[in-house]
Protein backbone atom coordinates (compact mmCIF):
# COMPACT_ATOMS: atom_id res chain seq x y z
CA UNK A 1 0.00 0.00 0.00
CA UNK A 2 2.94 2.55 0.95
CA UNK A 3 5.08 1.94 -2.50
CA UNK A 4 2.50 3.00 -5.38
CA UNK A 5 -0.15 4.95 -3.37
CA UNK A 6 -2.56 7.15 -5.64
CA UNK A 7 -1.04 10.64 -6.40
CA UNK A 8 -4.38 11.84 -4.96
CA UNK A 9 -3.85 9.99 -1.54
CA UNK A 10 -2.24 11.83 0.42
CA UNK A 11 -3.55 15.24 -0.48
CA UNK A 12 -7.30 13.49 -0.30
CA UNK A 13 -5.94 12.94 3.76
CA UNK A 14 -4.89 16.32 3.72
CA UNK A 15 -8.11 17.67 2.96
CA UNK A 16 -10.22 15.32 5.18
CA UNK A 17 -8.01 16.29 8.17
CA UNK A 18 -8.18 19.72 6.97
CA UNK A 19 -12.38 19.56 7.35
CA UNK A 20 -12.32 17.52 10.20
CA UNK A 21 -10.17 19.97 12.21
CA UNK A 22 -12.14 22.90 11.30
CA UNK A 23 -14.98 20.97 12.65
CA UNK A 24 -13.65 20.40 15.69
CA UNK A 25 -12.28 24.15 16.41
CA UNK A 26 -16.11 25.53 15.01
CA UNK A 27 -17.40 23.05 17.43
CA UNK A 28 -15.41 24.66 20.24
CA UNK A 29 -14.79 20.94 21.18
CA UNK A 30 -11.20 21.73 21.19
CA UNK A 31 -11.49 23.89 23.99
CA UNK A 32 -11.11 21.72 27.32
CA UNK A 33 -13.55 24.19 29.21
CA UNK A 34 -16.05 23.15 26.74
CA UNK A 35 -16.07 19.66 27.05
CA UNK A 36 -15.28 19.67 31.19
CA UNK A 37 -18.84 21.96 30.89
CA UNK A 38 -20.01 19.11 29.11
CA UNK A 39 -19.08 16.73 31.18
CA UNK A 40 -20.05 18.34 34.69
CA UNK A 41 -23.61 18.25 32.49
CA UNK A 42 -23.28 22.30 32.39
CA UNK A 43 -24.01 22.10 28.50
CA UNK A 44 -25.27 19.22 26.58
CA UNK A 45 -24.27 20.53 22.81
CA UNK A 46 -21.58 18.91 22.72
CA UNK A 47 -23.75 15.40 22.53
CA UNK A 48 -24.42 17.19 18.81
CA UNK A 49 -20.83 16.78 17.87
CA UNK A 50 -20.06 13.19 18.85
CA UNK A 51 -23.47 11.98 17.36
CA UNK A 52 -23.52 14.10 14.56
CA UNK A 53 -20.18 13.64 12.92
CA UNK A 54 -21.09 9.46 13.66
CA UNK A 55 -24.62 9.93 11.75
CA UNK A 56 -22.46 11.32 9.24
CA UNK A 57 -20.08 8.54 9.06
CA UNK A 58 -22.72 6.40 9.68
CA UNK A 59 -24.61 7.41 6.40
CA UNK A 60 -21.07 6.49 4.48
CA UNK A 61 -20.32 3.57 6.25
CA UNK A 62 -23.99 2.51 4.89
CA UNK A 63 -23.95 3.20 1.65
CA UNK A 64 -20.98 3.06 -0.42
CA UNK A 65 -20.38 -0.59 0.30
CA UNK A 66 -23.27 -1.29 -1.68
CA UNK A 67 -22.45 1.90 -4.45
CA UNK A 68 -18.65 0.75 -5.11
CA UNK A 69 -17.03 -2.30 -3.88
CA UNK A 70 -13.57 -0.59 -3.77
CA UNK A 71 -12.23 2.96 -2.61
CA UNK A 72 -10.82 4.78 -5.67
CA UNK A 73 -7.71 5.58 -4.41
CA UNK A 74 -6.02 2.74 -2.30
CA UNK A 75 -8.36 -0.16 -3.83
CA UNK A 76 -9.32 -1.40 -0.31
CA UNK A 77 -12.88 -2.72 0.21
CA UNK A 78 -15.17 -0.87 2.02
CA UNK A 79 -15.47 -2.18 5.41
CA UNK A 80 -16.97 -0.86 8.67
CA UNK A 81 -14.95 -0.07 11.47
CA UNK A 82 -15.82 -2.99 13.74
CA UNK A 83 -13.02 -4.50 16.55
CA UNK A 84 -13.18 -7.73 18.19
CA UNK A 85 -14.35 -6.80 21.90
CA UNK A 86 -11.86 -8.19 24.90
CA UNK A 87 -11.15 -6.43 28.46
CA UNK A 88 -9.20 -3.82 26.97
CA UNK A 89 -11.92 -2.22 25.78
CA UNK A 90 -13.47 -1.82 29.02
CA UNK A 91 -10.05 -1.22 31.11
CA UNK A 92 -8.33 1.15 28.31
CA UNK A 93 -12.07 3.17 28.16
CA UNK A 94 -11.88 3.34 31.88
CA UNK A 95 -8.42 4.62 31.61
CA UNK A 96 -9.23 7.03 29.00
CA UNK A 97 -12.03 8.17 30.71
CA UNK A 98 -10.12 9.39 33.71
CA UNK A 99 -8.17 11.36 31.49
CA UNK A 100 -10.45 12.87 29.23
CA UNK A 101 -12.54 14.06 32.61
CA UNK A 102 -9.47 15.28 34.10
CA UNK A 103 -7.98 17.04 30.97
CA UNK A 104 -10.93 17.84 29.25
CA UNK A 105 -9.09 16.84 25.90
CA UNK A 106 -8.53 13.64 23.81
CA UNK A 107 -6.49 13.30 20.70
CA UNK A 108 -8.12 14.58 17.78
CA UNK A 109 -9.29 17.83 19.52
CA UNK A 110 -5.52 18.71 20.76
CA UNK A 111 -4.53 18.80 17.71
CA UNK A 112 -7.08 21.02 16.78
CA UNK A 113 -6.70 22.97 19.58
CA UNK A 114 -2.90 23.60 18.91
CA UNK A 115 -4.24 24.95 15.56
CA UNK A 116 -6.62 27.40 17.02
CA UNK A 117 -3.53 28.93 19.20
CA UNK A 118 -3.78 27.02 22.63
CA UNK A 119 -0.03 26.28 23.21
CA UNK A 120 -1.03 24.82 26.52
CA UNK A 121 -2.52 22.12 25.73
CA UNK A 122 1.58 21.03 24.11
CA UNK A 123 1.32 19.52 28.01
CA UNK A 124 -1.46 17.05 26.99
CA UNK A 125 0.35 16.61 23.69
CA UNK A 126 3.53 15.53 25.84
CA UNK A 127 1.67 13.53 28.16
CA UNK A 128 -0.72 11.51 25.09
CA UNK A 129 3.00 10.66 23.81
CA UNK A 130 4.17 9.86 27.08
CA UNK A 131 1.01 7.36 27.80
CA UNK A 132 1.44 5.86 24.48
CA UNK A 133 4.95 5.15 24.72
CA UNK A 134 4.52 3.73 28.04
CA UNK A 135 1.68 1.19 26.88
CA UNK A 136 3.55 0.61 24.13
CA UNK A 137 7.04 -0.76 26.26
CA UNK A 138 4.48 -2.84 28.72
CA UNK A 139 2.85 -4.55 25.67
CA UNK A 140 5.91 -4.93 23.54
CA UNK A 141 7.59 -6.60 26.56
CA UNK A 142 4.81 -8.81 27.39
CA UNK A 143 4.19 -9.63 23.78
CA UNK A 144 7.57 -11.12 24.14
CA UNK A 145 7.54 -12.71 27.29
CA UNK A 146 4.54 -14.96 26.09
CA UNK A 147 5.47 -15.06 22.58
CA UNK A 148 1.87 -15.06 22.61
CA UNK A 149 0.60 -12.42 19.91
CA UNK A 150 -0.98 -9.94 21.60
CA UNK A 151 -3.92 -8.39 20.27
CA UNK A 152 -2.81 -6.23 17.68
CA UNK A 153 -5.70 -3.55 16.33
CA UNK B 1 -44.77 22.75 21.08
CA UNK B 2 -42.35 25.57 20.00
CA UNK B 3 -44.14 28.54 22.01
CA UNK B 4 -44.04 26.24 25.55
CA UNK B 5 -42.25 27.97 27.76
CA UNK B 6 -41.47 24.98 29.86
CA UNK B 7 -39.68 23.16 27.25
CA UNK B 8 -37.94 26.33 26.45
CA UNK B 9 -36.46 26.79 29.34
CA UNK B 10 -35.48 23.36 29.72
CA UNK B 11 -33.32 23.81 26.44
CA UNK B 12 -32.20 27.10 27.95
CA UNK B 13 -30.84 25.21 30.64
CA UNK B 14 -29.45 21.92 28.92
CA UNK B 15 -28.06 24.12 26.30
CA UNK B 16 -26.64 27.46 27.28
CA UNK B 17 -25.21 27.91 23.68
CA UNK B 18 -27.67 26.83 21.75
CA UNK B 19 -27.01 23.71 19.38
CA UNK B 20 -25.89 25.00 16.06
CA UNK B 21 -22.76 25.20 16.85
CA UNK B 22 -22.39 22.05 18.08
CA UNK B 23 -24.45 20.27 14.92
CA UNK B 24 -22.93 22.41 12.37
CA UNK B 25 -19.03 21.43 13.74
CA UNK B 26 -20.04 17.66 14.04
CA UNK B 27 -21.20 17.54 10.73
CA UNK B 28 -17.77 18.93 9.33
CA UNK B 29 -15.96 16.09 11.82
CA UNK B 30 -18.31 13.35 10.32
CA UNK B 31 -17.59 15.03 6.86
CA UNK B 32 -14.04 15.03 7.61
CA UNK B 33 -14.01 11.46 7.98
CA UNK B 34 -16.26 10.83 5.58
CA UNK B 35 -14.14 12.65 2.69
CA UNK B 36 -11.30 9.71 4.01
CA UNK B 37 -13.30 6.91 4.10
CA UNK B 38 -14.83 7.53 0.75
CA UNK B 39 -11.16 7.68 -1.03
CA UNK B 40 -9.44 5.65 0.87
CA UNK B 41 -11.67 3.17 2.69
CA UNK B 42 -9.83 4.05 5.52
CA UNK B 43 -12.22 4.94 9.14
CA UNK B 44 -9.79 7.11 10.02
CA UNK B 45 -8.99 7.75 14.19
CA UNK B 46 -7.13 10.36 15.77
CA UNK B 47 -5.28 8.62 18.25
CA UNK B 48 -3.41 5.69 16.44
CA UNK B 49 -1.12 8.69 15.81
CA UNK B 50 0.21 8.43 18.84
CA UNK B 51 1.90 5.30 18.43
CA UNK B 52 2.34 5.22 14.61
CA UNK B 53 5.04 8.76 15.37
CA UNK B 54 6.81 6.51 17.78
CA UNK B 55 7.56 3.99 15.16
CA UNK B 56 10.08 6.80 14.01
CA UNK B 57 12.14 7.31 17.35
CA UNK B 58 11.42 3.82 18.77
CA UNK B 59 12.56 0.18 17.94
CA UNK B 60 9.40 -0.90 20.52
CA UNK B 61 7.70 -4.00 18.41
CA UNK B 62 4.68 -2.97 19.65
CA UNK B 63 4.65 0.16 16.80
CA UNK B 64 6.42 -1.58 14.16
CA UNK B 65 2.86 -1.95 12.86
CA UNK B 66 2.42 0.92 12.12
CA UNK B 67 5.20 1.81 10.09
CA UNK B 68 3.01 1.41 6.96
CA UNK B 69 0.80 3.97 7.37
CA UNK B 70 2.83 6.04 9.88
CA UNK B 71 3.46 9.13 7.13
CA UNK B 72 -0.59 9.73 5.96
CA UNK B 73 -1.32 9.86 9.74
CA UNK B 74 1.35 12.50 10.08
CA UNK B 75 -0.37 14.52 7.30
CA UNK B 76 -4.05 13.71 8.59
CA UNK B 77 -2.34 15.03 12.30
CA UNK B 78 -1.08 17.89 10.33
CA UNK B 79 -4.61 18.25 8.75
CA UNK B 80 -6.20 18.79 11.85
CA UNK B 81 -3.81 21.21 13.27
CA UNK B 82 -4.21 23.44 9.87
CA UNK B 83 -8.16 23.25 10.29
CA UNK B 84 -8.18 24.65 13.37
CA UNK B 85 -6.34 27.60 12.45
CA UNK B 86 -8.17 28.00 9.43
CA UNK B 87 -11.20 28.25 11.86
CA UNK B 88 -8.84 30.64 14.36
CA UNK B 89 -7.76 32.70 11.15
CA UNK B 90 -11.44 33.06 9.99
CA UNK B 91 -14.41 32.80 12.39
CA UNK B 92 -12.10 32.87 15.19
CA UNK B 93 -10.57 36.14 14.05
CA UNK B 94 -13.94 37.74 12.58
CA UNK B 95 -13.05 37.56 9.22
CA UNK B 96 -16.12 35.87 8.64
CA UNK B 97 -18.82 36.31 11.01
CA UNK B 98 -21.49 33.61 11.82
CA UNK B 99 -24.37 33.94 14.97
CA UNK B 100 -23.23 30.71 15.78
CA UNK B 101 -19.70 31.61 17.07
CA UNK B 102 -19.38 33.69 20.52
CA UNK B 103 -15.84 33.90 21.79
CA UNK B 104 -17.21 32.66 24.79
CA UNK B 105 -15.18 33.53 28.36
CA UNK B 106 -13.40 30.26 28.95
CA UNK B 107 -9.49 30.59 28.41
CA UNK B 108 -7.94 33.76 27.22
CA UNK B 109 -8.18 35.35 23.52
CA UNK B 110 -4.79 36.76 22.42
CA UNK B 111 -3.93 38.27 18.73
CA UNK B 112 -0.30 36.96 16.80
CA UNK B 113 -0.09 39.27 13.34
CA UNK B 114 -3.84 39.68 12.87
CA UNK B 115 -4.80 36.54 13.75
CA UNK B 116 -7.32 35.80 17.23
CA UNK B 117 -5.79 32.86 18.64
CA UNK B 118 -7.31 31.28 21.76
CA UNK B 119 -5.61 29.45 24.97
CA UNK B 120 -7.01 27.16 28.06
CA UNK B 121 -6.92 28.37 31.11
CA UNK B 122 -7.14 24.98 32.36
CA UNK B 123 -4.26 23.94 34.32
CA UNK B 124 -1.11 22.17 33.23
CA UNK B 125 -1.01 19.79 35.17
CA UNK B 126 -4.30 18.52 34.76
CA UNK B 127 -3.65 18.52 30.86
CA UNK B 128 -0.44 16.60 31.18
CA UNK B 129 -1.59 14.53 33.68
CA UNK B 130 -4.63 13.43 31.84
CA UNK B 131 -3.03 13.23 28.80
CA UNK B 132 -0.68 10.25 29.99
CA UNK B 133 -4.09 8.59 31.07
CA UNK B 134 -5.92 9.34 27.61
CA UNK B 135 -2.38 7.89 25.98
CA UNK B 136 -2.38 5.15 27.88
CA UNK B 137 -6.01 4.10 27.46
CA UNK B 138 -6.97 4.96 24.10
CA UNK B 139 -4.16 2.88 22.99
CA UNK B 140 -5.11 -0.38 25.27
CA UNK B 141 -9.11 0.54 24.88
CA UNK B 142 -8.54 0.41 20.61
CA UNK B 143 -9.83 3.90 20.05
CA UNK B 144 -10.45 7.18 20.71
CA UNK B 145 -13.36 9.73 20.48
CA UNK B 146 -13.03 9.99 16.80
CA UNK B 147 -12.23 5.97 16.19
CA UNK B 148 -14.61 4.87 18.56
CA UNK B 149 -16.97 7.84 18.63
CA UNK B 150 -17.29 8.93 15.23
CA UNK B 151 -16.30 5.76 13.01
CA UNK B 152 -17.39 2.88 15.37
CA UNK B 153 -20.84 4.13 16.23
CA UNK B 154 -21.22 5.52 12.55
CA UNK B 155 -20.25 1.15 12.01
CA UNK B 156 -23.11 0.26 14.68
CA UNK B 157 -20.00 -1.29 16.21
CA UNK B 158 -20.66 -3.07 19.63
CA UNK B 159 -16.90 -3.14 20.64
CA UNK B 160 -17.53 0.86 19.99
CA UNK B 161 -20.36 1.26 21.44
CA UNK B 162 -19.32 -0.69 24.42
CA UNK B 163 -16.14 1.65 24.70
CA UNK B 164 -18.02 4.92 24.35
CA UNK B 165 -20.50 4.43 27.39
CA UNK B 166 -17.46 3.34 28.79
CA UNK B 167 -15.29 6.21 28.40
CA UNK B 168 -17.83 8.43 28.42
CA UNK B 169 -19.47 7.55 32.28
CA UNK B 170 -16.04 7.08 33.30
CA UNK B 171 -15.20 10.85 32.13
CA UNK B 172 -18.35 12.45 33.59
CA UNK B 173 -17.67 10.80 37.09
CA UNK B 174 -13.96 12.14 37.07
CA UNK B 175 -14.98 15.86 35.82
CA UNK B 176 -17.75 15.72 38.65
CA UNK B 177 -15.33 14.51 41.31
CA UNK B 178 -12.70 16.82 40.55
CA UNK B 179 -14.85 20.32 40.12
CA UNK B 180 -16.71 18.99 43.51
CA UNK B 181 -13.01 18.74 44.90
CA UNK B 182 -12.98 22.41 43.99
CA UNK B 183 -10.40 22.47 41.06
CA UNK B 184 -11.36 25.02 38.45
CA UNK B 185 -10.10 25.37 35.73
Amino acid sequence: MSEDRHPLFMPLIFVGGLIFGFGLGFSQMARPEVVLNFLQFEDFGLLFVMFGAAIVSGIAFAVMPRIRDNAPLTGDRYERRLKPFDRNVLVGGAIFGVGWGLSGICPGAAYASLGVGNVTILWALAGMFAGAYLQGVWRSKRATTETAPAGAD
Amino acid sequence: MVADPVSLQLTAELFPNGIGRYAVGGLLVGLGAVVIYIGTGIPAGASTFLESTLSYVSGQSRFQQYVSSRDWRVVFTLGIILGGLAFAATIQSGLITTSLYEAGTTGELYEVGGVTLWSTAVQPWRLFLGGILVGIGTRIGKGCTSGHGVCGVGSASKTSLVGVATFLTVAIGTAQIVAAMGVSP
